[in-house]
This record gives structure tokens, C-alpha cells and sequence, in this order.
């Protein structure tokens, strides 16, 4: 295939995108994450805290952005982390990964790189030992590489 | 002279040096295994004949591409791995861009980590030199702009939220988040022609190795790095 | 499928080891297309465990939001000498284990 086709197949690319949902306009919906966040926790409530994302403000790539969640957990048979849930506000899948955690793992920390489809803020979600929920944050500005191919 | 590691942001750098972390030591522990398994009907490894690859390899890939005299012209690693499986294994080339000639070529420039890019200048490779420079500052595609304008004018500088680098090809082959994966030199080249809205010259072509050939003489000095991380 | 495990070669008793795993696979999402306009059927590594000595010590459900080759790194409290274990499978049915030892003394 040539240059050119590949081209236009990279523009009709872009005009499929819009195809995709929409993205609910600022205001319209204040927290985008509630809907999966209540399936998630049957309902139960979140407490912002206890729970940190480390990403780079400035990620270079959509395709791969370093993440790291941290609780803060003392990782005893009494008091840990069962859970780590990772979401994201604009992934046309917005449930990236689950992680389970227990007393052996002695640290609430895990790290690993992320598929972001443009700036957004992501979301884990922490479930603790005695059931309760907890949350934090982390807002992403998504950069993309000026120097595409077409192979 | 600055390395393209010298344009990536912290985190890119720190994934690169991470040995752990850096995707493309994937390619390379598996050309690792490559290099150890029989192949072809000739029922020889690489290690058959070369032995350790930090020993026999070392440095080899800093001095690539070179006219192999057998064959009679310029070949880049690639090249020259595929040749080495058609004259000793009897094996089928391995396809550009296939996994296995990307860990492969990954492993052997591993080897050289380091080493400064030297490539000679002689009657041999002379006229494949001389075309590689010539097609360096000419003038291509519908951007009508040759790669100098970017990399020799324009260095350092803005395009969208790219910093343009000297294009360097000491890094490949390459982990390139845009891609996902490793790739050769040639691909990130062919990336450069289709930026400019040039036709892309396909993989092994003449024009690709002179360049690459021109493009290494013009790194001389720059230590190898692969695996390369890049944007 | 390749993949790199990551361990201190010795611990204590009781100190808290750090754990890496890459694995070479291409986590395809489902929405990029060949360049015929052929969609890439979506394949992402969905479950991964990890297990010391046999126990499950770590356990992740991905999706497509996982990068390509992907990166792991969590923790672990050294209990005693033996290894660690991964293994997972793709949504092609594809599985893939890996392991590397460690050695607990004090």
C-alpha cells in the first residue's frame, strides 16, 4: 500500500472518532466516575484519602504512562488492603485493572504503566479490610509524539 | 552532539537506564534465546559459530552498516544477521520488522551498550556514503523538506509537543511508546519520509542503508544505547 | 510469550521484597484496525497471579487499559527460601508463567 493510502486511511481514522460517545460536557455530570464507582462498591460510600496516584503531570504518550498507587496501610492480618481499582474518566473502557492485595503483601503500594485516551483524571479505589472504601486521584495532561508512521 | 536520550523527558530516561523496566530488554533476552537455538538446514545457532555474544559481539554493531565483502554491498545488521542465516544455517531471511529479527538485531546491538557509533569511510562504501548524504539534504515529499531542515536547522526546537532531536539512530533498534514495541532504524526513518508526505522507500531498499550509513558517520562518537526508549 | 521476574536474591525474615514483572505481549485493545480496515480483535493478558512457595501473594484482572508490555511491581513480606511464581492467561486463551527464586536467611 502507498504512502498516500495509508494517509487517507489515517485521515478517515480521524474522522471516525467522533463516532465514538461523546464525552459528557464539563458541568453536565460532576463526577464521571460515579456510575462505575457504585457498581463497584454496591453502593457503599467512599472517603477521599488514605489513597495517593503518582503519575508525571505531563505524560509524553497515551500508550503508556507510568502509575503508582499507594495506601495508607499499616498491611496487618487486621487492618489492610484487600483491593486497588484503577479507573479512568475518558477510556472508552474505563475499568483498567483490578489489584488484590492481602497481610503478605506487608506494603499497599503497587506500580505499573497505564493506556491514557487523552488528559483526564484517573481514579483508584481502595477497599480495606474492614469493608470500607476509599479514594484519591491523580489529573493527567496526555501529550502525543509529533512523529507518527503509518507502518 | 547530543544523543536523541537527550530530548525525552525524565521519565523516558529513567525507563531506558532501567534495565528492569526498559520494554526493549524484552527483545533483547529474547534474541538471547534466538542466538542459542539451532535454525535452518544447517542445524547451527548463531552461538555455533560466534560463541558469547558479549564477546564476539561486542562493539560489532558500532560499526554497522558496512559493505560485507562477500556479498559485495552495504548491508546494515539486519542485513547482515540474514545473510549469516542464508550462507551458515540455511535458513529462511527473517522478515523486516518481525519479531524475531528485531530481538535478534536488539541482542547483537546490546552487545556494543556504549561504544561509540564508528563507522569507516573507504573505496568500498564510498559512493553508498556519498548518496546517503546526498539524499540527507534533499529536498523530498510534499513538505518539500530534507531531513537537515529538521535535524541539523531546527534541533531543539517545537514541533507540536515534539523537541526535535539531531537524528540520531545510535538508540535502535528502538522502544518507541508510538509504536508499542521495538523497531529498526529503517522504521523510524520510514516515519520521517511518511511525515513529510514522501513516498516510503520499502525495508532493505539502497536508499535506506545509505542513509543509514551517512547517518552513522554523522553520530560518530555517540555511544550505542540500545535498547533505545523514545516517544 | 516472554516475560522478565524481578526479586532481591536474598531477604530477612519478615522484610518487605519488591516485586517487577514485564511480559511481552501486545495488549491489543480491541480498536485499532489493520491498514485493509480489518479490526485487531481485542487480547489482553485479563488475569495474572502471583504465588510464593504455591500461596497466592498478589492477583491483578487487567483490561485494555493496561499498556502494551506490561509493567508490574508490587510487594511482598520474605517468609522463606523458595520462589515466586507468575502466571497468567490472554483472552485468546494463551498462558504464560514465569518464576525466580529467592533465598531468606538471618
Amino acid at each position: 500500500m502507498s504512502a498516500r493510502r495509508r494517509f487517507i486511511s489515517m485521515v478517515a481514522g480521524l474522522f471516525a472518532a467522533p463516532l465514538l460517545p461523546a464525552r459528557p460536557a464539563r458541568g453536565q455530570q460532576a463526577d464521571p466516575f460515579a456510575p462505575l464507582v457504585r457498581e463497584i462498591t454496591g453502593g457503599a460510600a467512599v472517603r477521599p484519602g488514605r489513597v495517593t496516584v503518582d503519575t508525571p503531570r505531563l505524560a509524553d504518550n497515551g500508550h503508556s504512562v507510568p502509575l503508582s498507587v499507594n495506601v495508607d496501610s499499616p498491611m496487618t492480618a487486621a487492618d489492610h488492603v484487600r483491593s486497588i481499582t484503577l479507573l479512568s474518566s475518558r477510556n472508552p473502557r474505563p475499568l483498567m485493572a483490578t489489584f488484590h492485595l492481602s497481610p503478605a503483601s506487608g506494603r499497599a503500594q503497587v506500580a505499573t504503566r497505564v493506556r491514557l485516551a487523552g488528559s483526564q483524571r484517573v481514579l483508584a479505589l481502595a477497599q480495606l479490610s474492614d469493608g470500607s472504601w476509599w479514594s484519591g486521584g491523580a489529573e493527567v495532561e496526555v501529550t502525543e509524539s509529533a512523529c507518527l508512521d503509518a507502518t | 552532539m547530543k544523543s536523541g536520550i537527550e530530548f525525552v523527558s525524565d521519565d523516558l530516561r529513567k525507563l531506558q537506564a532501567d534495565d528492569f523496566a526498559n520494554p526493549g530488554m524484552l527483545w533483547v533476552a529474547r534474541g538471547e534465546k534466538i542466538w542459542g537455538e539451532a535454525a535452518g538446514n544447517g542445524g547451527k545457532s548463531c552461538a555455533a559459530c560466534h560463541g558469547v555474544a558479549a564477546k564476539s559481539m561486542q562493539g560489532v554493531a558500532a560499526r554497522y552498516p558496512r559493505v560485507d565483502p562477500g556479498a559485495a554491498r552495504l548491508v546494515n545488521l539486519e542485513g547482515r544477521i540474514n545473510l549469516c542465516r542464508d550462507r551458515k544455517q540455511q535458513a529462511q531471511p527473517l522478515g523486516p520488522e518481525s519479531d524475531e529479527l528485531l530481538a535478534l538485531t536488539a541482542y547483537v546491538a546490546h552487545q556494543s551498550r556504549g561504544v561509540p557509533v564508528s563507522v569507516t569511510l573507504d573505496m568500498q562504501n564510498r559512493k553508498d556514503f556519498e548518496r546517503g548524504r546526498e539524499l540527507y539534504n534533499r529536498r523530498i515529499g510534499q513538505m518539500n523538506l530534507a531531513c537537515t531542515h529538521c535535524h541539523d536547522r531546527s534541533w531543539g526546537k517545537k514541533l507540536a509537543a515534539e523537541t526535535v532531536s539531531q537524528g540520531h539512530g545510535n538508540a535502535f533498534p528502538a522502544y518507541r511508546l508510538e509504536w508499542q514495541s521495538v523497531g529498526s532504524l529503517q522504521r523510524r526513518i520510514r516515519a520521517c519520509f511518511y511525515g513529510l508526505r514522501a513516498e516510503m522507500p520499502p525495508y532493505g531498499a539502497q536508499e535506506l542503508l545509505d542513509l543509514e550509513l551517512y547517518l552513522a558517520w554523522r553520530a560518530g562518537g555517540l555511544p550505542v544505547e540500545t535498547p533505545g526508549v523514545r516517544r | 510469550m516472554l516475560a522478565r521476574v524481578q526479586l532481591p536474591r536474598t531477604a530477612k525474615p519478615g522484610e518487605v521484597i519488591e516485586v517487577r514483572i514485564t511480559i511481552q505481549h501486545s495488549m491489543e485493545t480491541g480498536f485499532r484496525f489493520e491498514l485493509d480496515g480489518r479490526p485487531i480483535p481485542k487480547n489482553v493478558i485479563n488475569s495474572l497471579v502471583a504465588r510464593y512457595n504455591g500461596a497466592e501473594i498478589f492477583r491483578a484482572e487487567m483490561g485494555s487499559g493496561i499498556a502494551a508490555n506490561p509493567y508490574l511491581q508490587f510487594y511482598t513480606v520474605a517468609r522463606q527460601s523458595g520462589a515466586i511464581e507468575i502466571s497468567w492467561v490472554d483472552d485468546a486463551g494463551n498462558r504464560g508463567a514465569e518464576r525466580a527464586p529467592i533465598s531468606v536467611t538471618g
